[in-house]
């Protein structure tokens, strides 16, 4: 991370990733909250152009520990928010379940990718992750808006540039008309 | 007459869903290990392995298994016979989801004013609590961690009469073809039919209480529930919706009389992590 438009022309969906590096991460309410403060013209606290946005809400950390659980949400419940996002240059969204068509459509002429994280894989997800720091809406607990420095997060290209969908190729694969 | 104070109520729950959120029961675990035996798709078995190596860390770091550690939804079986002493039975209650979520580092994962503030209640109360009478003189406890993304994509439905089996069938199999992906599976799918609307969702989300892919004692029923396994498992969806042969581990399902202008069908749906504990009094 971050990743440039080279890294995501060579992915296809269905390429299994891991991913390096600082990201931030948010959901519903503080994704709101992001969105609101665009429109008022405000700045965020972090560089939207190339970044990766993992729509997640950890559970508490134990003391000396760095997060929680911290495995995916639901991205679906995101796809209004991105919009706005992709529009300024968010480059890669981490989370699981399908994308609207309209969205879809967006990422294609933004170039930009969409992974899946194995749903309810927190504890794993938790390994991954070397530092979590609130950088925005605390008082939002577990929606909190976080920067988080990860290693070897194991992810699978859903959407890539050239307009596939894991979802829907797997799905054709192996349905039994 | 026996008396059971509130305290133990209190505790019995906190604990309840302090370990169901940490360790999965161990038939959900076998039923993910049957999944990986039958799955063929290779990103399919990815992410079972993702799943069970997953069951294991959370154990081993003392972690929750998913972050969603859901809404606390309690079933109380309540003897006849029982008198509970010390307090409000559904205040001890929430005290023993306030106090379990927070020493066991789960999330507070409730908001009230759902049409308007959505403000985080910061103790994840208040419990979703269903009380039963039962002859007796003791208490059952059952602790369900429901998490969102799945009973997001539960549906309630009242047929007409005519619909019939195959009605039944085409509705579940409709649902689950819609939300895909999203419910996590491979799915353990709630199914309540007759009563009425609230009765025919209620007797769905109970369902996910029993152990994984144990059929209801009623052989008409074992069979439906059988049949609607095999059509949901043709659409493809698989593990994670990657693609795969094992949308679902089990279906459950629970029936009742209904009115004779009505086919009341409720779906609840339980992602592979199905976090439950139960206790008795």
């Amino acid at each position: 991370m971050p990743l440039s438009d080279a890294m995501v022309s060579g992915l296809r969906s269905g390429n299994m990733v891991l991913i390096s590096g600082r990201i931030i991460s948010a959901r519903d309410a503080s994704l709101k909250r992001i969105v609101t403060a665009l429109k008022r013209g405000e700045e965020l606290p972090f560089r939207l152009k190339g970044q990766t946005l993992y729509y997640m809400g950890p559970t508490p950390a134990r003391a000396g520990k760095v997060i929680g659980s911290a495995g995916p949400t639901t991205s679906g419940r995101m796809d209004a928010y991105t919009e706005t996002l992709l529009d300024l240059g968010l480059k890669c969204t981490i989370g699981k379940g399908k994308r609207s068509p309209q969205l879809r459509e967006k990422m294609l002429r933004c170039k930009s990718v969409y992974f899946a994280v194995v749903g309810g894989t927190g504890a794993l997800v938790s390994r991954c992750i070397s530092s979590a720091d609130i950088i925005a809406c605390p008082d939002l607990g577990a929606e909190a808006i976080l920067e988080l420095e990860v290693h070897n997060l194991p992810a699978v290209v859903i959407n890539d540039i050239y307009g596939n969908d894991l979802y829907e190729q797997g799905r054709a694969a192996y349905q039994i008309k | 007459m026996r008396s059971i104070q509130c305290r133990t109520i209190t505790v019995t729950v906190a604990s309840l869903f302090e370990q169901a959120c940490i360790c999965l029961p161990a038939d959900v675990t076998s039923s993910l290990r049957r999944a990986r035996k039958s799955e063929k798709s290779p990103l399919g078995l990815y992410a079972l392995d993702t799943i069970l190596t997953n069951v294991k860390a959370a154990r081993e770091d003392n972690v929750p298994i998913c972050q969603d550690t859901g809404t606390a939804v309690v079933f109380l079986e309540l003897g006849q016979e029982v008198h509970i002493m010390g307090g409000d039975l559904n205040e001890c209650i929430n005290e023993g989801v306030r106090s379990g979520f927070r020493n066991g580092y789960l999330r507070q994962s409730i908001v009230s004013q759902p049409f308007s503030k959505r403000e985080n209640t910061c103790d994840n109360t208040p419990a979703v609590i269903h009380l039963e009478m039962v002859p007796g003189d003791r208490l059952r406890i059952s602790a369900l961690a429901k998490g969102g993304g799945a009973e997001n994509c539960s549906r309630l439905t009242v047929l007409p009469p005519s619909a019939g089996y195959r009605g039944i069938i085409d509705y579940v199999v409709s649902i689950i073809s819609e939300c895909g992906a999203n419910a996590c599976p491979p799915l353990i799918i709630g199914i309540g039919i007759g009563g009425t609307a609230e009765k025919t969702m209620l007797m769905a989300k109970r369902s996910l209480l029993r152990k994984t892919g144990v059929h209801n004692t009623d052989p008409e029923t074992a069979v439906l529930e059988r049949e609607v396994l095999a059509e949901v498992n043709k659409l493809g969806i698989g593990p994670m919706g990657y693609g795969g042969r094992v949308t679902a581990m089990a279906v459950h399902i629970e029936t009742f009389p209904c009115h004779i202008a009505s086919l009341p069908v409720a779906v609840n749906i339980q992602c592979w992590c199905s976090r439950h504990n139960e206790a008795t009094i």
